[in-house]
């Protein structure tokens, strides 16, 4: 097993099935001799030739749709779009084409595709480089919407995005590309699509996160485990279908859930999870359900950038928020 | 698929030039360029534009600047087109493009702010109605668009000039705009940075067009190249254009043929996708020693006026990265400020909450 940071596993998860399927192909801006912006294709051009993994003009719009057509051709196109905030001009080919296309054609047309893109803030990149906007994709019908949040998360969720029979938009967090490694065994093994992750497991309340986040909210949980507060940490991983089930399991438990991201507040993605909480889980509530959530701003340049992502001191204040509600 | 190659920068096709390389006279100058004296202001701001390049890259490295996208070799593009604008025409820039900011009066601490991560930066204390530098690849040319009906629609005689690269010619906003201003015969330049790369995408694998200039002829109007290292032939192609566009005869587009002398920006290694040779061969046509020789040859400029020149942009400078390093940073509650007009009641706790939660030093900074 090798030590791989998140982007190594990236790479990884591509060679591996670029390796054992010939109709996988990779295509976006500057992934092929210059390995993508962050090194995420690094080698596969070389490795699997320039027909298989293809550097494009500058142009979302047709990568995007480029890919609906190879996948319904029977290739497994991954698209890169460089960054999500240049993901917009793909919009109109994602929504009203690659969501829908089997249910237009009932089933007779398909598409196999993956969007990958890295996403979020915290690595003070220029503007328009720390936006996440996955509640936008995760509101489409036909989709999937999935986030790693550490190495063998993505290497095992991408795997099985490329293998899905639809849709897949994958969202890479920037913040975690280069910040830790993990043994991650590169044997092709695939993790679950629609399913959330206990990452930790304790008695007393619930935290929900995913992506980056995923960090402070483990921060936060180890303080007040030093407290002896145990809380169960949920990684949500697929957004899009939502295995709410495994969240109204752990509330059943814990009666008090926290729920963090990076992204703006209204119309975010924990919104869903709070309303799924009350709809089906309303008897088991000790505490409103709190939400630690980017601002409903415009993320802001680098110097404020940590002003507007969740911190650690916010996620505690609204756990004890949840822990001290009577 | 082959390893696409770029032709170099001089070879027969660069479109319309006034000075070789080595700075000889190839045809009869413009009238503005006919007394070598008066191109004095021009070369200072190439020289200036470039000195700050170079200081933004040393500040970037020594972790006071974010990325920057200097535009090392392209000079010639923001001078010939800033200079040839008229204060009240509208500047629809691309990150590349501080040379034609600086002369259209942005401050150098405000092109800092903005590249250190600070909004500040583009609230233009001159150029009040330029737009702020574009990142969204060619987005900004749909903006030009607007901005040019605007001043069509008012019977002004003022033009929109809108800048963009050759990886910006790829993408459906360009198309988009570039064939509805023709429609409504806009008085909008489109100017098209040629630089030969886009990141790691050669010219050559961009588009299989011959020339990005012959887009222009499908929307409806004319598009000319001319040589990108050459001021005298950029100001000349542009001024010739905007007194066109001025006249009612809009709209124009304009193909400046130069080459990327450095990487696509601080956060990017371009040994890793071009050959040395490619960029040390290009050196030879950059377009401020091309200047300085034609200058030099006429009389009008020494090597003691440089070197006062250059001690002069270097205190320009040297205040300018003073000013902007003893700028504190924005206040948290400014993420709410410039939102709307008025803040909404719905976001008042927030920001309360942003005031609450702030954290005077940024303790996850590496
Ligand atoms: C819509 C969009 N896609 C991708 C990017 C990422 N990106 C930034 S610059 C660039 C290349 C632009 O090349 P070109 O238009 O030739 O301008 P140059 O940087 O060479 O001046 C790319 C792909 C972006 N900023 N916007
Ligand atoms: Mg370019």
């Amino acid at each position: 097993m090798a030590e791989l940071n998140l982007v190594e596993a990236v790479n990884a998860a591509l060679a591996y099935e670029l390796a054992h399927d010939a109709c996988v192909v990779l295509l976006g801006e500057d992934i092929g001799v210059n390995g993508g912006v962050f090194r995420a294709t690094l080698g596969l051009q070389a490795r699997f030739g320039a027909e298989r993994v293809l550097d494009t003009p500058l142009a979302e719009t047709a990568i995007a749709g480029a890919a609906i057509g190879m996948a319904a051709e029977g290739l497994k196109p991954v698209a890169e779009i460089q960054f999500t905030g240049f993901i917009y001009p793909a919009l109109d080919q994602i929504v009203n084409h690659a969501s829908r296309l089997r249910h237009r054609t009932r089933g007779r047309l398909t598409c196999p595709m993956v969007l990958r893109s890295p996403y979020g803030a915290g690595i003070h990149a220029p503007e328009h480089h720390s936006e996440s906007p996955e509640a936008l994709f995760a509101h489409v019908p036909g989709l999937r919407m999935v986030i790693p949040s550490s190495p063998s998360r993505a290497y095992g969720l991408l795997l099985a995005a490329i293998r899905d029979p639809d849709p897949v938009i994958f969202f890479e967090p920037t913040r975690l590309y280069r910040l830790f490694r993990q043994e991650v065994d590169d044997n092709g093994a695939a993790l679950p699509l629609d399913a959330c992750f206990v990452v930790r497991e304790g008695g007393d309340m619930t935290f929900v996160s995913w992506g980056a986040m995923l960090r402070e909210t483990l921060d936060a949980a180890d303080i007040l485990a030093g407290e002896g507060v145990t809380a169960d940490v949920i990684d949500v991983a697929t957004l899009k279908p939502l295995d709410m089930a495994t969240i109204l399991e752990s509330v059943a438990k814990t009666g008090r859930c926290v729920i963090v991201h990076e992204a703006a507040r209204s119309g975010g993605f924990g919104a869903e999870i709070a309303a799924g909480l009350v709809e089906h889980g309303l008897s088991s509530l000790l505490a409103p359900v709190q939400r630690v959530t980017g601002y409903d701003v415009v993320v802001p340049l680098a110097r404020l950038e940590y002003q507007y992502l969740p911190s650690v001191e916010r996620i505690l204040a609204a756990a004890r928020a949840a822990l001290e509600f009577k | 698929m082959d390893r696409p190659m770029n032709a170099d920068t001089d070879s027969q096709n660069v479109g319309s030039r006034f000075l070789s390389p080595a700075g000889q006279v190839l045809q009869r100058l413009p009238a503005f360029a006919q007394d070598p004296a008066a191109l004095a202001p021009l070369y200072r701001a190439m020289v200036l534009t470039r000195a700050f390049d170079t200081r933004a890259m040393a500040l970037q490295r020594t972790g006071k600047l974010g990325t920057f996208a200097s535009s090392l070799g392209q000079e010639a593009i923001g001078v010939g087109v800033a200079s040839a604008m008229l204060f009240n025409d509208v500047l629809l820039p691309y990150y590349r493009d501080h040379g034609a900011q600086l002369l259209r009066g942005v401050t150098m601490v405000e092109i800092l702010l903005y590249w250190g991560g600070d909004e500040r930066g583009n609230d233009f204390s001159a150029a009040r109605r330029d737009f702020p530098l574009c990142v969204p690849i060619a987005s900004q040319v749909c903006h030009a668009l607007g901005v040019a009906y605007a001043m069509k629609l008012r019977r002004e005689r003022r033009v929109a000039v809108c800048l963009l690269g050759d990886g910006a010619t790829s993408k459906g906003d360009f198309y988009e705009s570039m064939n509805m201003a023709g429609a409504w015969r806009v008085p909008l330049l489109l100017l098209i940075n040629n630089n030969q790369w886009a990141i790691s995408a050669p010219r050559s694998a961009q588009s299989a067009a011959r020339t990005l200039a012959q887009k222009a002829l499908a929307a409806g109007f004319e598009g000319i190249q001319v040589d990108g290292n050459d001021v005298i032939a950029v100001r000349a192609a542009v001024q010739n254009a905007l007194d066109t566009l001025r006249g009612g005869g809009g709209p124009a587009l304009i193909e400046a043929m130069t080459y990327r002398l450095g990487d696509h920006t601080t956060a990017d290694d371009a040994t890793r996708y071009r050959a040395a040779e490619e960029v040390s061969r290009q050196w030879q046509f950059e377009p401020i020693a091309r200047l300085r020789n034609y200058l030099v040859n006429t009389g009008a400029w020494g090597k003691e006026r440089d070197e006062h020149l250059q001690r002069e942009c270097a205190e320009q400078i040297d205040r300018a990265v003073d000013a902007y390093l003893a700028t504190p940073p924005p206040a948290p509650a400014a993420m709410f400020d410039h939102l709307y007009a008025a803040l909404p009641a719905a976001l008042a706790p927030q920001r309360d909450s942003a005031l609450r939660f702030a954290s005077p030093e940024d303790k996850r900074d590496g």
